[in-house]
């Protein structure tokens, strides 16, 4: 902290009087980041580390880097090992140094045979002239002295080395080059005094370092001297790759993430639907859960659903082969193998011991740029936390989630819970703060029963369900169900089935008294009509007997009347016999009743 | 035993072959110099004119230098007869030179 007030300073100075530092990019992944633009151009840096911390992969890389990217021409001078063997190791990384060899770095080979005598002292003036000629001939743009306190100790006379240190930084002033220097340190600042020396004189000093932490080697990088320039104090892990060597830098202090208001499916609808629509593109979801709960297999059908929308997807598994996780999945509807056969997926499946976690970083980075997916599953991020120490887990993790944020990729990342309480494990990795949506899995454990419950934490910017539902898995997929409640319990499992079976028959008996009642109601009301119907269809009859009966006695009326004259005619009795009529009549009528009944 | 043997050989080199040597300087910097005074001095004194010597100037020739393989300067190298030699610095070490140039053999 110090260092970065104290340069800041200087730089605040320098920029009120002069140009801004004009820097070259090494084009060494990170180390740009941290040196806020590269290293500083006509200056020289130093570049101290132990034996195997990377110094001469640093110095080689940064030549590479310009001849490959910026045709920048460039010397590398090796005083510690030959120069066939500084193109073998190089020839490691996939730099195609054999060509760039050829046309534009020059290797020269300044080691001091050991048949070699000394006798009496020397200096490099001769060397540098050498150099000289050759950086006309080439145009060099950088130079490196590789090792370069190999030759200063045959010097054997530390106002010697001074004195040739000097001549070499005089020299590259000269020549207008961009130097780095390497040199041998073996702890700390504590090195030969000559580098202490060097240190003050050089405009910037990088510093590497190789040491073991929890059985694993871990490498790092500090620059603790910039001139001119602000960097970012502290020290950053490095990783080696197929490109070299790399430096993980946390990268900008600012975020700039674009923030999509598009909506991807999570796997299935009704989860969906308790993410209110889905999850937003390129943001990261944690899945945290014990073992058991399922989370592969939600991760695996939010690949496989990237898969059918025509998205290219990347599998990453830890600690678990992809076939056997294909497997397992294909048993619960999720079919994987026509995506890989397709190209759509790629599958990645990697051992978490004996490797750094920087390492998986950095196979991760490559694979992500390599396969371009648009979705992309790690399970478990957790296993990173057992590849060397856990602190430097949760940088990778964290650095790992924003890397893979910055590549617009929309993750999943499941995490192993070892306990029941899921805000203790998510405090290992330290992921769920940074993780947009947060579902947790959980056993809910009732009545000799394991069932698995699905909530979400938390899912930033958007509305979420709220409310347990149990996660189903069946051959055709996970599901979710309602959860029920009862007695302010949940119920699940057995005894949600029992509680449903229990409602459902209780409806069946219910359907069945209502429509026994509607039909008993349909029947008599059928009935009445029914009956309407007959009594109408009686009156009618009466009416029509009535009414016959009517014309009957009229008729009959008419007759005996016209009888009685006749007879009255024949007789020819007088009226008053008339009197006597209806005693004849009453029986008639009677008869005449009983006869139409 | 062997001493006897070797001083004989030694000093029949020394008497018949003519050594050769090239000496590589930068200009006039001072450990050049002073290289080319010490060597004319054990020259003078050791192989009193059996001798052939080649003083390259790098500064005029570097690319010569680089294809000879001597980057630090002042460099003397034994052309003949072998084996060849090696030596860097400003020969202010007459011991050393004598014996890397097989003028003296080492004594105990």
């Amino acid at each position: 902290m110090i260092g970065v007030t104290r340069e800041r300073t200087v730089s605040e100075m320098k920029k009120s009087t002069t140009q801004p530092l004009p820097k070259l990019a090494t084009g060494i992944e990170g180390f740009d980041a941290v040196s806020h633009g590269g290293l500083p151009r006509h200056c020289t840096t130093l570049v101290v580390g132990g034996p195997g911390a990377g110094k001469t992969v640093f110095a080689l890389q940064t030549l590479v880097n310009g001849a490959r990217h910026r045709n920048q021409r460039g010397i590398f001078v090796a005083f510690e090992e030959a120069s066939a063997r500084v193109i073998a190791s190089g020839n490691t990384f996939d730099w195609g140094l054999a060509a760039l060899v050829k046309r534009k770095i020059f290797l020269l080979d300044a080691q001091l045979s050991p048949t070699v005598i000394k006798a009496g002292d020397f200096d490099l003036v001769g060397m540098l002239a050498v150099l000289a000629a050759k950086k006309q001939e080439l145009g060099a743009e950088w130079i490196v002295f590789d090792g370069l306190d190999v030759l200063l100790t045959l010097l054997r006379d530390p106002l010697a080395e001074m004195r040739e240190i000097y001549r070499i930084r005089d020299w590259l002033a000269e020549n207008a080059l961009t130097a780095l220097v390497t040199a041998k340190a073996d702890n700390g600042y504590a090195g030969a005094p000559s580098y202490g020396f060097m240190q003050f004189m050089v405009d910037c000093v990088v510093r590497l370092e190789q040491r073991m932490e929890d059985g694993v080697a871990v490498h790092r990088l500090r620059i603790t001297k910039y001139r001119g320039s602000d960097f970012a104090s502290g020290e950053f892990p490095v990783s080696f790759g197929q490109a070299g060597l790399e430096v993980g830098a946390a990268g900008s202090v600012e975020i700039q993430h674009e923030a999509s208001t598009e909506r991807i499916s999570a796997g299935f609808d009704r989860l969906d639907a308790m993410l209110g629509g889905g999850l937003f593109r390129g943001s990261s979801t944690l899945i945290t859960g014990q073992p058991g709960t399922a989370k592969t297999t939600l991760a695996g059908t939010f690949i496989a659903a990237a898969c059918q929308r025509g998205e290219r997807a990347l599998f990453v598994s830890f600690d678990e082969g992809s076939k056997p996780i294909a497997r397992n999945l294909s048993s619960v509807g999720i079919k994987l193998a026509p995506h890989v056969k397709s190209g759509m997926l790629r599958m990645y499946s990697a051992r978490t011991e004996a490797v750094s976690a920087e390492d998986h970083l950095i196979k991760l980075r490559a694979l992500i740029r390599e396969h371009r997916p648009s979705c992309m599953v790690i399970d478990p991020l957790s296993a990173i936390a057992r590849a060397g120490t856990l602190g430097a887990a949760r940088a990778v993790a964290n650095r790992l989630v924003y890397m893979i944020k910055d590549e617009r990729v929309t993750v999943m990342i499941t995490a192993l819970t070892e306990g029941a309480d899921p805000e203790a494990e998510s405090t290992a990795l330290q992921i769920s703060t940074i993780a947009d949506t947060w579902i947790n899995l959980s056993y809910v454990v009732r009545s000799g029963e394991r069932n698995r419950a699905l909530t979400i934490v938390k899912s930033r910017g958007t509305w979420h369900s709220n409310q347990v539902r149990e996660l189903v898995l069946s051959a055709s997929g996970p599901s979710l169900t309602d959860v029920y409640t009862a007695g302010g319990e949940v119920l699940m499992g057995t005894l949600r089935w029992e509680r449903e079976s229990e409602d459902s028959a209780s409806k069946a008996r219910r359907d069945a008294e209502f429509d026994q009642k509607r039909r008993e109601l349909e029947f008599s009301e059928a009935d009445t009509v029914a009956r309407i119907k007959a009594m109408q269809l009686d009156l009618q009859r009466q009416q029509g007997a009535l009414a016959a009966y009517a014309r009957d006695e009229e008729a009959r009326l008419l007759s005996s009347s016209d009888r009685e004259s006749r007879l009255r005619e024949r007789r020819s009795a007088d009226p008053r016999m008339s009197q006597s009529r209806p005693d004849v009549r009453a029986p008639t009528k009677k008869n005449g009743e009983g006869a139409s009944k | 035993m062997s001493r006897p043997k070797n001083k004989a050989r030694a000093s029949a080199a020394e008497s018949t072959t003519i050594v050769s040597m090239r000496l590589y300087i930068a200009g006039s910097a001072p450990n050049s110099r002073q290289a080319i005074a010490n060597l004319e001095a054990i020259c003078r004194e050791h192989l009193k004119g059996l001798y052939k010597l080649e003083i390259v100037d790098i500064l005029e020739q570097p690319l010569r230098a680089l294809t000879d393989g001597v980057l630090v300067t002042p460099s003397l190298n034994k052309v003949s007869p072998g084996p060849i030699a090696k030596i860097v610095g400003n020969l202010s070490d007459e011991g050393k030179v004598l014996l890397a140039l097989g003028i003296k053999k080492p004594t105990a």
